[in-house]
Formats: structure tokens, C-alpha cells, sequence
């Protein structure tokens, strides 16, 4: 290495240590307590007692562990899908040509500028079961059937639809995704399959899903992760960390926060929150696997 | 350097000059204006906002007009407990705390407050004499909130304002009704019935318009209804939930009122009702004519249904003997541990706890009977002063006076983990009253799990104590005690007497004497007794 080059070596590093000690101080610090912490009987407030597994084995045996992670799940099932398939059909339609585009992109784009905090509050309102807008207009037509509207979230069974129906509002990130993978697919090819007598079915089969394959295998990693880590839209639709009613809405990260923040066992979150960090990658690398195959880059 | 740079660099430099100004005057003004004064400058985060944080600032003002040695610099904020939990572990927290008493439990548990025995033991008593017992200091307070402010046979906090809960019911209701508007319930068969008479329907379609009452409306009682039952949920260290029989009568009652007045009608009734604080409240709002409401529901019903013509009561009587049962609650203010000032933080808890028995006026209000009056609340205090006594804003303040003396006002129950087991009262409780589970099912679920957060939340008690007392500066100094001294942490006024063993019995607690020497952390100094 030439003088030159050492010089410049370290006015780089010198440039970049901002960045190296907030990093380490703010994000490797933090994570690697957590790991020692998840060992530890840890209220933060007192010194951290070194306990072993203790953390884990009690959450082998934690039923209410257990009904946060399957309402987690069940929730990521219902709304992930959901999510990716109505973000996926706007984009589409966002994709056409048709005067004023850019007026209904951006209505689409709206909800996911309006605050999680505020959108909530407006969604209990909307599901609200007597006075609700959404069963004002459900009552009418189940009415036909003999049938009533659900009570959404003052029905247990009801609970976790509703809020997986309520995070398709805030799809307007991976819409714009799509929308950006969708523009870059080779307008020749839409042409040599429209000259092969392929019709608007096929083209998005074969030629439109296969060339934004890796936006989409983004977007339901990055969707993974998100509904797995759901906090905010709970905690403040059920008012506090009960997971009301009778814990259908309990999700995992709830769970983790009043164990932490109320119970104050800090030691048993941070040990919960490696699982679900355990949990995430392993969803990950199964979607990795999975779509290995299918996933088609271009170039 | 040609002219053009040479005027750029100028105004650069210009520029620099007045942000270096204005960085210095930033971090100097701040410095010299806290130090302008020779007085104790303390900090108080507290939980109330809007008229009862107004109430507070203004007796805080009092508070700091009244002497010339400290000021209380007030902050009102949200999740308070959460904040000062934080700052507490981060060793900043502020010298006074506003907190629930659930947190109060909790933090002591923790190490994370200071009790105020010392404090208390310097000061004179009642009669002139030169130390306070705990026992002389609490006798200020109604029992049942004086109850509230010890632990573990420690006094953690002094009281800021208290709630107590009545039966309050709406008069125009009773009168349409075809009762007697002056005639509340006094038996729960009473209350069961009127209710049922209370209680309207839709002619047409059959749905529930009016109820006469509903058992999770307001939703905060899953707890205390089983002691409303004569049940218990803590037997000495035993969780009982499950295993007391008035507990699960308790919850056959409430399954009751669902399977009356029918699943999907109590369940799209009562998700119209609105906010608490608002006026789709629905007491308010005339949904239910029935409720166990605070005292400080009159200033919402002032706020929101100006002329509302309603009446309170003690809760009718559920279990043979439990006449004029209510449920106590209080708010509490504590010293953090690591707190700067602890002196004068007691000064101004002792200001709060104290009152102008004579005031004749409302300027001549102080302490706890300023902030109750500005707040709309009972003073907790047992003497009030003949204003307060007559003028208070509350129509029936009287009676929760009343109540406040009643051997029968419970409170929660006093242990580290209340918050837990709160939140699976209430589970349990939305899981009866949805019917998804028996009272049977939900009684037994619960009792398993608080039971084994119990025994979690004791065994890292001991598992904490243990460490300190196998520390080895902690067995140095139980081993060389030197006679006539007691040891004391820094600005900590929990103490350890000669003998190793602490200076007031320890109720309710298995813990070894270790568990109130903190070494780690604190200044272990030796304090002539």
C-alpha cells in the first residue's frame, strides 16, 4: 500500500467512524445484551442475574407464549397474502395507460402517508359493530341471507380478519415496489406474446409475474418480517396489552412488550424477542427455498 | 485572495460567530438561570394532563410560594411509569414520581424507590414529640388509603389524590322506568332486578336500546367483583382466584347478564358505547342507567351532561355482611431510587399529605385539599376543613367520605405482579362474559397461570436476595457490625440494624434480610443511629 493509498485509508475510516461507533453503540450493543440479557432474570432495574435457559425452557411451558405466536401466525397468514395479492392488482391497474394516472397513484399512495396511530382509530370506527360504516353497508345485504354482520373487533372470532383486512389499507410502499418492477418489464415482450395470440391471463402468467418475480420475493420478505413484528395497530385498537377480547389479538410482539414494560421481566422478552428473530429467519429462508426456482432476474 | 472569496469567507466566519453565539448562550442561559436562585431546584413527572394537571401545577406553585428553599419544577407526562422506569434504571430519575399504586408494589419489588420510614421518623409527631412512627404518620390518612401507602412493612410513597367508587345511577332513567328515582339497589337481587326493568328493546326488531346495567360497563372491575362476592384473590402467599367459591359465584353472575339479555345483542350494544371521556360514554349517553363509577366521575358528567340528574351509593350488597362495600384507588408519589434531592422531595410529599384544616375560603386551601377540591375528589386525609367539608365542587362528596371509612372499601391487592394478574382478571372476565369460556374454565386458567408467575416473581426475589447476602462486602459487613451504628446507603434511607436483621418487621414476605442492603452501585456508609 502506497503512502497515497494509507492516507486515504484513513481519512476514509476517519470519515466512517461516525458511523462505526453509532452502529456498534446503538444497534451490535443493544442486540448482543439482549442475547446475554435472554440468560438473565433482567427487570432493568436491578443488576442482571445469570439464569441459564431458565427464560426458554418457562417459554416451552408459557401458554399465553404459545396463543401470541399462533395468533401472530394466523394473523400473517390471513393478512400477508391479502396484502401481496390487493398490492400486486393495484399496482396492475395503477400500470395502464389512462388519463390522470398520476392523480389515482397517488389517492392509492394516500393511507400509507396517514399515521398508523391515526388510521386505527378510524379503522375502530369503521368496524365499530352497531355504528360502523362498514356494517351499514354489510347489514342491508347479508340482511337477504337472514344473516347479521359480524362485531369485528367485540367478537373474538372476528378479531384477527379484521385487522388483517385493516393492514391492506397501509399496502401503498409495496404498491409502488410493484409499480416499479412492473415498469421495468420489456414492453417487447408484452408485444411478442401479444403476436404469439397470448391473451391479458397469459401475458401476466408467463410474462409479467416471471419478470417482477424479484420484486415480489421482496416484498413477502419484507411482509414477513413486518406482520411478524405487528405492534403498533393492536396496542392502540385494543386500548392496551390485553390483546382484547379475550386475547385474539394478542400478537407476539405485544406479548413481548407488556413482559417486558409491565411485568418487567426484561430477561424473558429480550428471550422472546430472539426467538422471534430465530422465527423470522427461518420464514425467510423458507420463502428463499421455496421461490428459488421461480424467481427469474433479468439482464 | 480576490474580493468575491474574501467576502464569502467573511460572511462564513460572520455566520460561525453567531452559531458558536447562540451554541454558547444555549448551553450557558440554561446553567446561570437554574443557578440564579440558592434554592433546591427538584424535578416532579407526573401522570395528569388537562384540568387535573392544571390542579397540580397550581398546588405545586403553592407549595413553592410557601417556603424559600426548594422548587418543584413540574412535568406532566404520558406513560409516566414507563418513563420513570427508564430513567430510573439510567440512574437520572426525577426526585418526585406520580405513579399508579400497582407501580409502587412493582418498583419496590425492584429496588427501585426509596421508603420513607427515615424520612417520617424524623419528624415530630402529632403531640410534640420528637419522632414520627410510621403508624402516627399514616393515621392522617382514611385506613383504607393509608393501607395503600406501605409494603413489605415499609412506607413507599405518600398519597396525591384517591378515587372511591360508588354505585351512581341516573334518576331520569329510574323515573321512565316506573322506580322510585330515590330508591337505588341495595342487594344484588335488587340491582338484578331493576336492571331487568331498566332494560328496553327495540318493538320491532328485538334489539337491546337500553340496559339497566352491564357488568363491563366500565370495564375495570374484573378484579374487584369477586371481592364484592366475599372471594379473595390472595391468601397470604396463596393465588386463590380459582379456588375460592364466591370467586366463581362471581363469575356465574356475570356469565349471567350475557346469557339474559343474549350474546350478539350485548355484544353490537356495547360496541356503541363511546370513550369514557367523551360524551358517547354510556352512562352519559343514557345506554346504561346503572354503574360503579370513581369520584371523579362528576366532572365528566359536569363536562359532557350538564344537569344530568343522577345518585351514588355504596355498591348493593352481593355477600351476606359486606354492607357499604366500595373499592379504593389512589394515586402515589414516590422517590425514585437515585434521586438527587430526596430531602427536599420529602418536603414536598409532606406538603401534599398535609392540609389548612381551618380554611374557610378557597384561597385558603392548601396541599391535598387544594389539588382533591381543583380535582373534584375526596380528600383522603381523615379531618377536612370546614370549606372543603361544604363548598367541594362534588354534589355527594359525603358519601364517598362515607365510604372512604367503610370497613368494607377494599383495594387492590399489594403485590409486584398485580399488573400481570390485573391483566388476567380481565382476560378471564371478557372470556366469560363472551361466552368462550365456563367461569369454571376461565376461573381455572387463571389460577395456573398467576399461580406460576408467583412463584417466578418469589423465586427472583430470593434469587436476587441470596446474591446480595453471598456478595462478599455484604458479608463483611453483616459479620463486623459495629455496635450502636446502622448502616445506610447513600442518600438511601433504608436501613439494616446493628443486629443484621431489619429495623420493621417484614409482612407477606419471605425475603432474607440481605435483600435491603445494596452494595453494588451505592456508597455503603456507617450513620450513627
Amino acid at each position: 500500500m502506497t503512502s497515497r493509498e494509507k492516507h486515504n485509508l484513513r481519512h476514509g475510516l476517519a470519515f466512517c467512524s461516525l458511523w462505526f461507533v453509532g452502529f456498534g453503540v446503538f444497534t451490535i450493543y443493544p442486540v448482543l445484551a439482549s442475547l446475554y440479557y435472554s440468560f438473565c432474570d433482567y427487570s432493568v432495574l436491578q443488576q442482571p442475574l445469570w439464569i441459564g435457559i431458565d427464560n426458554y425452557r418457562r417459554m416451552s411451558t408459557d401458554v399465553v407464549f404459545w396463543i401470541s405466536l399462533k395468533n401472530t401466525l394466523v394473523f400473517a397468514a390471513l393478512s400477508l397474502p391479502a396484502g401481496m395479492i390487493v398490492s400486486l392488482s393495484l399496482a396492475l391497474l395503477l400500470n395502464t395507460e389512462v388519463r390522470g394516472m398520476p392523480i389515482f397513484r397517488t389517492i392509492f399512495y394516500l393511507p400509507s402517508v396517514v399515521p398508523i396511530v391515526a388510521s386505527a382509530l378510524l379503522w375502530l370506527w369503521i368496524f365499530n359493530g352497531q355504528f360502523g360504516i362498514l356494517n351499514w353497508a354489510l347489514r342491508p345485504i347479508l340482511g337477504l341471507f337472514g344473516a347479521t354482520p359480524p362485531t369485528w373487533f367485540a367478537d373474538p372470532a372476528w378479531a384477527k380478519p379484521a385487522l388483517a383486512l385493516m393492514s391492506v389499507w397501509g399496502i401503498g410502499n409495496s404498491m409502488v415496489i410493484y409499480l416499479s418492477g412492473l415498469q421495468n418489464v420489456p414492453q417487447e415482450l408484452y408485444e411478442a406474446a401479444e403476436i404469439d395470440g397470448a391473451n391479458w391471463w397469459r401475458r401476466i402468467w408467463h410474462v409479467t409475474l416471471p419478470l417482477t418475480s424479484p420484486v415480489i420475493y421482496f416484498n413477502l420478505i419484507m411482509g414477513i418480517i413486518g406482520t411478524l413484528q405487528t405492534f403498533t395497530t393492536v396496542f392502540v385498537m385494543t386500548g392496551n396489552a390485553d390483546g382484547n377480547p379475550a386475547r385474539s389479538t394478542l400478537l407476539y410482539a405485544l406479548y413481548l412488550f407488556s413482559t417486558a414494560f409491565y411485568d418487567l421481566r426484561m430477561g424473558y422478552a429480550s428471550a422472546m424477542a430472539w426467538i422471534l428473530f430465530v422465527l423470522i429467519v427461518a420464514l425467510t429462508l423458507l420463502a428463499t427455498k421455496l421461490m428459488e426456482k421461480r424467481i427469474h432476474y433479468g439482464g | 485572495m480576490p474580493v468575491g472569496i474574501r467576502k464569502i469567507v467573511s460572511a462564513n466566519r460572520r455566520i460561525c460567530c453567531v452559531l458558536a453565539l447562540i451554541l454558547v448562550s444555549g448551553l450557558l442561559v440554561p446553567t446561570l438561570l437554574s443557578g440564579a436562585d440558592d434554592k433546591v431546584h427538584i424535578t416532579y413527572w407526573e401522570k395528569w394532563s388537562g384540568f387535573e394537571a392544571d390542579a397540580m401545577r397550581r398546588t405545586v406553585e403553592q407549595f413553592n410560594r410557601s417556603q424559600n428553599k426548594v422548587v418543584v419544577e413540574f412535568l406532566s407526562l404520558s406513560s409516566v411509569d414507563r418513563k420513570a422506569l427508564i430513567a430510573t434504571a439510567g440512574g437520572d430519575p426525577p426526585d418526585v414520581v406520580g405513579l399508579w399504586a400497582y407501580n409502587v408494589y412493582s418498583f419496590a419489588d425492584r429496588d427501585a424507590l426509596q421508603p420513607l420510614d427515615d424520612f417520617i421518623r424524623a419528624e415530630p409527631t402529632p403531640s410534640g414529640g420528637q419522632a414520627s412512627t410510621p403508624e402516627q404518620w399514616l393515621a392522617r390518612y382514611e385506613p383504607v388509603y393509608a393501607d395503600m401507602c406501605t409494603y413489605r412493612g415499609r412506607v413507599w410513597a405518600g398519597l396525591s389524590t384517591p378515587s372511591m367508587t360508588a354505585l351512581h345511577w341516573n334518576k331520569a332513567m329510574f323515573r321512565a322506568a316506573g322506580l322510585d328515582p330515590e330508591r337505588p339497589p341495595r342487594t344484588l337481587a335488587e340491582l338484578d332486578a331493576f336492571a331487568e326493568k331498566l332494560t328496553k328493546r327495540d318493538p320491532k326488531t328485538g334489539e337491546v336500546v337500553q340496559l339497566g346495567f352491564l357488568p363491563q360497563e366500565p370495564n375495570w372491575f374484573a378484579w374487584a367483583y369477586p371481592l364484592w362476592f366475599g372471594g379473595q384473590l390472595l391468601d397470604g402467599d396463596k393465588i386463590t382466584i380459582g379456588t375460592d367459591p364466591h370467586n366463581l359465584q362471581c363469575y356465574q353472575w356475570v356469565e349471567s347478564y350475557t346469557r339474559k339479555y343474549g350474546l350478539d345483542q350485548v355484544r353490537a350494544f356495547s360496541s356503541g358505547f363511546g370513550n369514557f371521556a367523551s360524551p358517547q360514554n354510556a352512562f352519559l349517553s343514557g345506554k346504561v342507567a346503572m354503574e360503579f363509577q370513581g369520584v371523579y366521575m362528576n366532572n365528566f358528567i359536569r363536562q359532557f351532561r350538564p344537569g344530568m340528574e343522577y345518585g351514588v351509593t355504596a355498591w348493593p350488597t352481593a355477600a351476606p355482611g359486606l354492607d357499604d362495600f366500595t373499592v379504593a384507588d389512589t394515586d402515589l408519589l414516590a422517590i425514585p431510587r437515585g434521586a438527587k434531592h430526596p430531602r427536599e422531595a420529602w418536603e414536598f410529599i409532606k406538603f401534599i399529605s398535609s392540609a389548612n384544616l381551618n380554611a374557610q375560603r378557597e384561597d385558603e386551601l392548601s396541599g391535598m385539599e387544594l389539588v382533591c377540591y381543583l380535582q373534584g375528589k375526596n380528600s383522603p386525609l381523615r379531618q377536612w376543613s370546614p370549606f372543603f367539608e361544604q363548598h367541594h365542587p362534588h354534589p355527594y362528596i359525603g358519601v364517598f367520605r362515607q365510604l372512604a371509612r367503610s370497613p368494607h372499601a377494599v383495594h387492590l391487592p399489594k403485590m409486584g405482579i398485580w399488573q400481570e394478574y390485573r391483566r388476567e382478571t380481565d382476560t378471564m372476565f371478557d372470556a366469560v362474559r363472551l361466552l368462550a369460556e365456563s367461569p369454571e374454565q376461565a376461573l381455572a386458567f387463571c389460577q395456573r397461570r398467576i399461580s406460576e408467575s408467583w412463584s417466578w416473581h418469589r423465586k427472583s426475589l430470593e434469587r436476587r436476595s441470596s446474591d446480595i447476602a453471598n456478595r462478599p462486602l455484604t458479608r463483611a459487613l453483616q459479620t463486623t457490625a459495629v455496635p450502636g451504628l446502622s448502616l445506610m446507603g447513600r442518600g438511601n434511607p433504608d436501613e439494616l440494624t446493628p443486629n443484621g436483621k431489619p429495623n420493621v418487621p417484614l409482612t407477606n414476605a419471605p425475603l432474607p434480610l440481605g435483600e435491603r442492603v445494596r452494595v453494588r452501585g451505592h456508597e455503603i456508609i456507617a450513620k450513627s443511629p
